[in-house]
């Protein structure tokens, strides 16, 4: 192995695992499949933006999901209403989210702690309740796309798979980014602010600065998913793009994997989509779901709070080079 | 003239309901600096625990509210127990994280049990006249059962050892167990109260309004916004809160629609985060 390949290993590692996520369906050919992998894919570039902000800058947003609703109503609106295509609309719905971070971040990351977890879930649902009333995005009852628009890109089947690639391309996207971040000066200005705020402004961080723009960074990739998402469901309403719930998902296979690396939120992500599988197609488990899924998140919170990955790290370090 | 009275009374005899359970959410806060994510699944137990023993056991309502308070103090005691105790010290995502894995415990064997259909408690006392405003006697007897309630808690943390132990860990839980205050058992006891609060208060929403096992969340979040209205960790000062926002709530309809006040609720939610954390009525940091 040469040098650099070896020294950027665990980037590697990661894209690969998401490769062999996107690759499966393709090689099994089966549209089912392919819909499973594109609900894994969908969870893997959430939690590895959310990522960017929990578990490198340590700041808890419970209502992330703002932005991946936000970017599916923008775009949902450019598609479906000013005829805009997909691509524009994606990048819009990313511009959207991104801006609407840079100026929350500007009031709210003044917060700290359970105080900055809070005002974003009040955000999420102030969001949430405002589009409910907002009659251009089609109020309580949303919008449906007129079907003849998936003729555009060769008929609906062919939007299905071409929905596919663009998720897969996009969740490489956010794994380049969270590696970068990782390795970067500026990422080690964050990992300086979750550490210890006040000491990483006294070493010269500037604290405000990098915050909002991790921020940013952690909107963007959800308000493109997003675009995409509700272009593919065809149909966008209040509820489906703002489940304060979705916010904690997030969290939770963050937590799972390991929080603060990049491998982890894909591990998580993938865990934990594949488990909720399992549980929602037996018989025994499949109303008890929810619940089973609390006892996991108890189990992980209290006795493996570093995730999947900060074990692994901990347990094996000759691995630590590779799981960053 | 009279409408608008008609609805500030309205809101007042709500508002006390909704003050108590934030005055649970913030008395946790106030002591271990914990946000209880189960929150609103306690109010919908509360609810379906005044539920069942009324339809199923036939008990009297009122006497089911106050057995509902005993249950639900002594579920905040396990709940802390089980899930907050060993993450207490530690970083305030692990303490939401476990308060919502219970509350994802509860809403999922809930679910299970009792479905997602709407439920209601048939409980017909009339009417009363107050001023100009005739209100139903169930929602006036939950606003001074509320009261009551909430009167009670001040006592209890004004004049009784364990109320003065609960203050003591408040201010300083360090210096508080270094004189000898148990703060083990001393936050359970904290975290049981409010959980009991959250309890009594869905179960006195159940004589008033239909309810299902989701319709805690809406309640919860009801919550934080009276909390931090109130001050987070200013019990009383979420009382009047409550108050705010049961008012808001009954007044905003008056001039426009209905559907704009959560829209108001969580903007001024955010507001008051950003301008004055601690309250309107809390002072400067």
């Amino acid at each position: 192995m040469s040098k650099r390949i070896q020294q950027h290993a665990s980037l590697w590692l990661s894209l690969g695992a998401v490769l062999l996520i996107g690759i499966w369906p393709m090689l099994t050919g089966n549209a089912l499949d392919r819909e499973t992998a594109f609900t894994v894919l969908r969870a893997v570039a959430l939690a590895s933006s959310l990522n960017i902000l929990l578990g490198y800058t340590g700041y808890v947003s419970f209502g992330h999901v703002v932005f991946y609703g936000l970017g599916g109503y923008v775009g949902f609106y450019l598609i479906s209403e000013r005829g805009w295509s997909l691509w524009l609309a994606i990048l819009a719905g990313g511009l959207a989210a991104g801006l609407l971070a840079y100026l929350l971040g500007l009031a709210i990351l003044r917060l700290r702690g359970a105080y900055f977890a809070l005002a974003t879930i009040g955000v999420n649902e102030a969001v949430r309740a405002f589009i409910n009333n907002f009659e251009p995005f089609g109020g309580p009852t949303g919008m449906t796309l007129n079907f003849k628009i998936y003729k555009l890109y060769g008929g609906p089947a062919n939007a299905l798979q071409l929905s596919f690639y663009i998720i897969l391309g996009l969740t490489l996207l956010v794994i380049l980014v969270s590696y970068w971040v990782r390795t970067s000066k500026f990422g080690l200005g964050l990992l300086a602010i979750r550490e210890d705020e006040d000491a990483a402004e006294v070493m010269g961080v500037v604290a405000p600065n990098a915050k909002t723009w991790a921020y940013v960074l952690s909107a963007v990739i959800p308000g493109m998913v997003g675009a995409l998402v509700f272009f593919k469901n065809g149909t966008i309403e209040p509820g489906l793009a703002f489940p304060l719930n979705t916010s904690i998902v997030m969290i939770v296979m963050i937590m799972l994997g390991g929080q603060g690396t990049v491998l982890g939120p894909i591990l998580g992500a993938a865990g934990y989509e594949t488990m909720r599988d399992f549980l929602l197609v037996s018989p025994l488990f499949k109303n008890l779901q929810l619940a089973i899924s609390g006892v996991l998140l108890l189990i992980i919170v209290l006795f493996i709070p570093r995730g999947l990955v900060g074990w692994l790290r901990q347990r094996y370090p000759k691995v630590r080079r590779l799981l960053i | 003239m009279d409408a608008l009275i008609r609805s500030l009374i309205d809101g007042l005899l709500l508002g006390f309901v909704y003050g108590i359970a934030a005055m649970g959410l913030t008395l946790i806060w106030g002591v271990m600096n914990v946000i209880n994510l189960s929150h609103g699944a306690i109010i919908a137990l509360g609810m379906f625990s005044v539920y069942l023993l009324f339809t199923a056991l036939g008990i009297s309502a009122y006497i089911a509210v106050a057995i509902t308070a005993v249950l639900g103090l002594l579920f905040g005691i396990v709940i802390y127990f089980i899930a907050v105790h060993r993450v207490i010290d530690a970083p305030e995502l692990s303490t939401l994280l476990a308060t919502y894995a219970v509350n994802m415990i509860i809403i999922g064997v809930g679910t299970s049990i009792f479905k997602t259909s709407p439920r209601n408690v048939p409980l017909d006392l009339g009417s009363v006249h107050l001023g100009p405003a005739v209100v139903p006697t169930t929602r006036l007897i939950a606003a001074l059962v509320a009261i009551l309630v909430a009167a009670g808690l001040f006592l209890f943390l004004k004049y009784t050892r364990p109320g003065r132990y609960i203050r003591a860990v408040t201010d300083n839980r360090d210096a508080a167990e270094i004189v000898g205050v148990p703060s083990a058992q001393v936050l359970a006891l904290s975290f049981g109260l409010g959980t009991m609060l959250a309890a009594v208060s869905g179960a006195l929403i159940a004589t008033v309004f239909p309810f299902t096992i989701l319709s805690g969340g809406s309640y919860e979040l009801k919550s934080f916004v009276i909390g931090v209205l109130g001050g987070l960790g200013n019990p009383v000062g979420s009382l009047f809160g409550g108050l705010i926002l049961g008012d808001i709530e009954s007044l905003v309809p008056l001039v426009m629609p209905t559907t704009w006040t959560p829209v108001l609720e969580f903007v001024l939610f955010v507001v008051i985060l950003l301008v004055k954390p601690n309250g309107l009525f809390g002072g400067e940091e």
